[in-house]
């Protein structure tokens, strides 16, 4: 996965993002910032959806492995992962 | 060590504007009783979706505007608006409270009668009145609101045939500044045809004119709209007096008070523009303060209809699935849509879970079970995490969505009514496989 965008990124400890490139700001939960955490460290998704599952109070219902593809495709949707990667494993 | 509690990912861009297209934030509180009665139990014991009114708020808010109307008219009468909701228990409640009926078909006049409504507390209003309407609204000494030439004309038959004389009522149009004109309804002020109405009603010498009617639109914001209307009509009751020497006995000024509801357009929610019901009948005052001073002061009507029984209705869906759309959007299925709460093309209904929420608001749509792209409750609003199985309640759905809600796909909801002593009852089954073909039959070459 090409994450040099997200190296970019400067995250906050309350979950507050700064995107110099684009000079957006968005704001992620507890999880959302985890993800970007991780994703931004180069590791890939089954990965970061284990240490989540570590790290977190999870139920039954709860899936990570799914949220972090799904927060794979909303970072594509901000263009904060380019579209055309898919060496995303 | 405690572990945080684990909640899906959100990533929200901050956008300039994003208050106005996903209204407040923070504001959110979860509902989760209707006059103290859990929405979880009432989901548990009648299914859902379920549409649920609260009898103490349609009591209320009748109140409010009759006491508001007590306060500035000797003489004032509400009639229930029967298309805006005409669930038997519903109008009872209106009914017993001191409300007469406002009627727009047959069916309606039918179902007004059947409640035990007396006749001349039915005001029959409408373009499509068929000689046999007429007949039963003339015999039961019903008040007739005609609409156009053909129905004087039709009108004065059937009273002919009977053999009577009844008072009718004159609906009129007028032009009110900055609120659509419903033209097509009863008879123009501007260009002369309402008083021509009137000399040809004495003319006919069968029907007696004695009262103006007039509805300017509906949801209508601006109190200044009815101090208008109000003086147009008072103006026309003189000049009827001078001119022809008739005297008329009711001024109504139809309904269209705005609910507490956000129109798709509306900059501002509902609940902060919406003006109060009081507000309203101090703007009628004063347009009816031209009325020339008489010997016996004409009577207010009001058919108000949303402004009474908006805030008195809650639909309870649940969640089915949720799902992220391709452009960012969390989406949320649940069991009712547009076939149920036809409102929502109208309105940006509030919404709000039933049960404590945790998590950040997010961009969030919501649609219903029907397989149609038009099926969306709302199409843009900043909602919390939801799972599958949680309850939402959807706010000031009392008008409109319980007589024009389409069965299609699925069966229409149950309606239940909370007594003002916080009982639940059903005031509507859930509809089944047999509602819908008890009206079939299979011609004799298909058996
Ligand atoms: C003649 C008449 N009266 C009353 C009403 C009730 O309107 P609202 O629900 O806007 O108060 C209507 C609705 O269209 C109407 O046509």
């Amino acid at each position: 996965m090409n994450v040099e965008r997200l190296r970019e990124l400067a995250i906050s400890d309350t979950g507050f993002v700064f995107d110099p490139y684009s000079g957006f700001t968005f704001s992620v939960n507890e999880t959302g910032r985890f993800m970007l955490q991780a994703l931004k460290a180069g590791h890939a998704a089954e990965a970061v959806a284990a240490q989540l599952a570590e790290a977190f109070d999870l139920t039954p219902s709860d899936d990570p492995s799914r949220d972090v593809h799904e927060f794979i495709l909303m970072l594509r949707e901000q263009q904060l992962l380019p579209h055309d990667d898919d060496r995303e494993g | 060590m405690i572990r945080p509690r684990y909640e899906r990912p959100t990533l929200i861009r901050h956008v300039a504007g994003m208050m106005n297209k996903y209204a407040r934030v923070g504001a959110l509180k979860p509902l989760s009783h209707v006059d103290g009665v859990p929405v979880a139990r009432l989901v548990e014991q009648f299914g859902s979706p379920l549409f649920v009114f609260s009898e103490r708020t349609i009591v209320q808010r009748q109140h409010e505007l009759k006491d508001a109307l007590a306060l500035r008219f000797p003489r004032s009468q509400l009639a229930w608006s029967y298309k805006t909701n005409y669930l038997d228990a519903v109008c009872r409640v209106f009914h017993r409270e001191g409300s007469w009926a406002e009627v727009v078909s047959e069916l309606e006049f039918d179902k007004a009668r059947r409640l035990g409504v007396p006749g001349e507390q039915i005001l029959f209003n409408g373009p499509f009145k068929p000689e046999s309407a007429l007949d039963k609204a003339f015999s039961a000494g019903a008040r007739v609101h005609l609409d156009h030439f053909d129905e004087i004309l039709r009108a004065e038959r059937v009273a002919e045939r009977r053999g009577l004389h009844p008072k009718v009522t004159m609906r009129v149009n007028l032009a009110v500044p900055g609120t659509p004109a419903w033209s097509r309804f009863g008879f123009n002020l501007e260009n002369g045809q309402a008083l021509d109405a009137a000399k040809r009603l004495r003319a006919g010498g069968r029907l007696e004119l004695a009262g103006l009617h007039c509805h300017i639109g509906t949801f209508v914001q601006d109190v200044d709209s009815y101090r208008q209307e109000a003086k147009k009509l008072a103006l026309l009751a003189n000049q009827l007096q001078r001119e022809l020497g008739v005297r008329v006995d009711t001024i109504d000024l139809g309904g269209g008070l705005a609910s507490r509801n956000t129109l798709h357009a509306q900059y501002l929610p509902g609940d902060q523009v919406t003006p109060s019901l009081a507000q309203y009948v101090e703007a009628i005052a004063e347009g009816l303060e031209a009325l020339d001073a008489g010997a016996a002061p004409p009577t207010i009507v009001l058919e108000s209809g949303r402004a009474l029984i908006d805030e008195a209705g809650f639909l309870v869906t649940t969640v089915h699935a949720t799902k992220r759309l391709p452009d960012g959007r969390r989406a949320l299925v649940l069991d009712a849509g547009v076939n149920a709460l036809v409102t929502a093309n109208w309105y940006k209904h509030d919404v709000v879970p039933a049960q404590d929420f945790a998590g950040m608001p997010e961009p969030t749509v919501m649609y219903g079970p029907l397989c149609m792209n038009i099926d969306v409750l709302r199409d843009q609003l900043l909602f919390p995490p939801v799972a599958p199985g949680d309850r939402l309640v959807f706010k000031n759905v009392g008008a409109y969505n319980v007589t024009q809600w389409m069965q299609f796909i699925v069966e229409r909801p149950a309606v239940v009514l909370v007594s003002r002593s916080g009982e639940p009852a059903v005031i509507r089954r859930r509809e089944s496989l047999d509602t819908l073909v008890s009206q079939e039959e299979l011609p004799p070459w298909l058996r």
